[in-house]
């Protein structure tokens, strides 16, 4: 029987909105935990270590996201990890990510001038001192405005995760548009609720950019 | 019992793959070159046309930008029909894509146009240059120039964005690659190979944007 789409569908539909986001905090440590690691990589003064994270980011960049659901939800099995959508979902979301946090971040770190590294090396500090204490505080309010940002693309990217399985937003509306058979309705609301949760971020995005540039 | 990874399954429906090749060349075509049209026009809009016009365009980019591609081509695929208008998957994709890209490259070519100094222009104004002029023989040049890096990207991302059409059962690349799963059952294998075509494309397009960035901007 075809029910009608009323109120009780739109609470269901921001309820699942939680799963988009328990998904997007997931995969946003997994990437910044990767992508940390791989923008370090990046400008560390050592050639094999700077290739690998750079072919790791291209080849990353270089495929859809949904080939990377797919190729971990199949792939894990294979490997004898069992899968269930969620672990697909965050590792593949962590992938995804990591590749494009590094890139951010590394963007950040350079951004950063020579003489500084070489600053504190003339205080005595070993590079992981430098890093530490030197590159990695002045770079962070760099890397914020365009790390928000990509915090909106994760969030609307966890929409792909509906493909293999997983509810959350987008999947449940898809299961409400087939139980009231009134799409339209459905996916504007859907849309809605991303633009609720994306827009405030990348407004403070942007003003964290204004914010920047003011200081400077 | 190990897996063992078998490819020849997979090579051997090289046909039906090949096929999505070219469906995903063509959304990607189409909706770079339609979106790239909308950006120009609503980049000129934002910038040179009344309030109104602005108010409208920019909540177009940002309601766009703020929502997800999936969910933009499902309200497009699924949800005009309420209203009559029952497109098939392909048409559906492209309005979609040109419709989500257009967004982005308003953005682009907006800061493209402001990232020409304002003193050139005023320059071009006070040798007695028309509008028209300024705009043709100051503007446009250096704003590709600075947009060309930044379309590129978004160009790339597009196009492996189009692999999402296979959700409204667009026959693109990845479209192929669930076929080719449900013959061979050799999911991962499919998946790798699609996966390699993708990157391939993606080099493909990165190389053809900076051989004609080098053709038109280097000299």
């Amino acid at each position: 029987m075809i029910r009608e789409f009323g109120l009780i569908d739109v609470m269901y539909l921001i309820a699942a909105a939680r799963w988009t986001i328990a998904l997007t905090v997931v995969a946003f440590a997994g990437s910044a935990v990767l992508g940390l690691g791989l923008a370090i990589l990046r400008v560390l003064p050592i050639a094999p270590l700077r290739w690998f994270s750079a072919t790791y980011i291209q080849l990353v960049q270089g495929t859809p996201l949904l080939v990377w659901l797919f190729l971990i939800f199949f792939g894990l099995p294979l490997a004898g990890i069992s899968v269930n959508p969620w672990i697909a979902a965050a590792v593949a979301f962590s992938v995804y990510g990591s590749a494009f946090l590094g890139e951010i971040w590394r963007g950040a770190l350079t951004s950063i001038a020579r003489t500084q590294w070489e600053a504190g090396a003339s205080l005595g500090l070993s590079l992981g001192e430098q890093l530490r204490y030197v590159i990695i505080p002045q770079s962070i309010r760099i890397a914020i405005p365009p790390t928000v940002g990509f915090l909106v693309q994760l969030i609307k990217n966890t929409s792909l995760a509906a493909v293999i399985g997983f509810v959350e937003l987008t999947r449940e509306g898809q299961l409400t548009a087939a139980g009231t058979y009134k799409p339209f309705a459905v996916y504007i609301t859907v849309a809605c609720i991303y633009f609720a949760m994306c827009f405030p971020l990348t407004q403070w995005s942007r003003s964290l950019e204004r914010k920047l540039d003011v200081a400077r | 019992m190990k897996y063992g990874l078998q490819f020849r399954d997979v090579f051997a429906a090289w046909e039906s793959i090949l096929d999505g090749v070219w469906i995903t060349l063509l959304l990607s075509l189409v909706a770079m070159v339609g979106g790239l049209i909308i950006g120009v026009l609503c980049a000129a809009g934002r910038t040179y046309g009344p309030t109104w016009l602005q108010r409208i365009i920019g909540a177009y980019v940002e309601i766009i930008r703020n929502t997800p591609l999936l969910v933009q081509l499902f309200l497009i695929f699924f949800g005009l029909p309420s209203f009559g208008l029952r497109l098939d998957g392909l048409t559906a994709a492209m309005i979609a894509l040109v419709i989500n890209l257009g967004a982005y490259t308003t953005e682009i070519v907006r800061a493209g146009l402001e990232a020409v100094p304002k003193a050139q222009v005023e320059a071009g104004h006070s040798l007695g240059l028309s509008g028209l002029q300024v705009f043709r023989y100051i503007v446009v040049f250096p704003a590709l120039k600075a947009m060309f890096p930044a379309l590129t990207s978004q160009f790339v991302l597009l196009m492996l964005a189009t692999s999402v059409a296979s959700q409204i059962s667009v026959q693109d690349l990845f479209h192929a690659a669930s076929i080719v799963q449900s013959r061979t059952f050799r999911d991962f294998e499919v998946y790798t190979v699609i996966g390699v075509l993708y990157l391939a494309l993606a080099i493909g397009f990165r190389g053809l944007f900076a051989l004609i960035y080098r053709l038109v901007f280097v000299r």
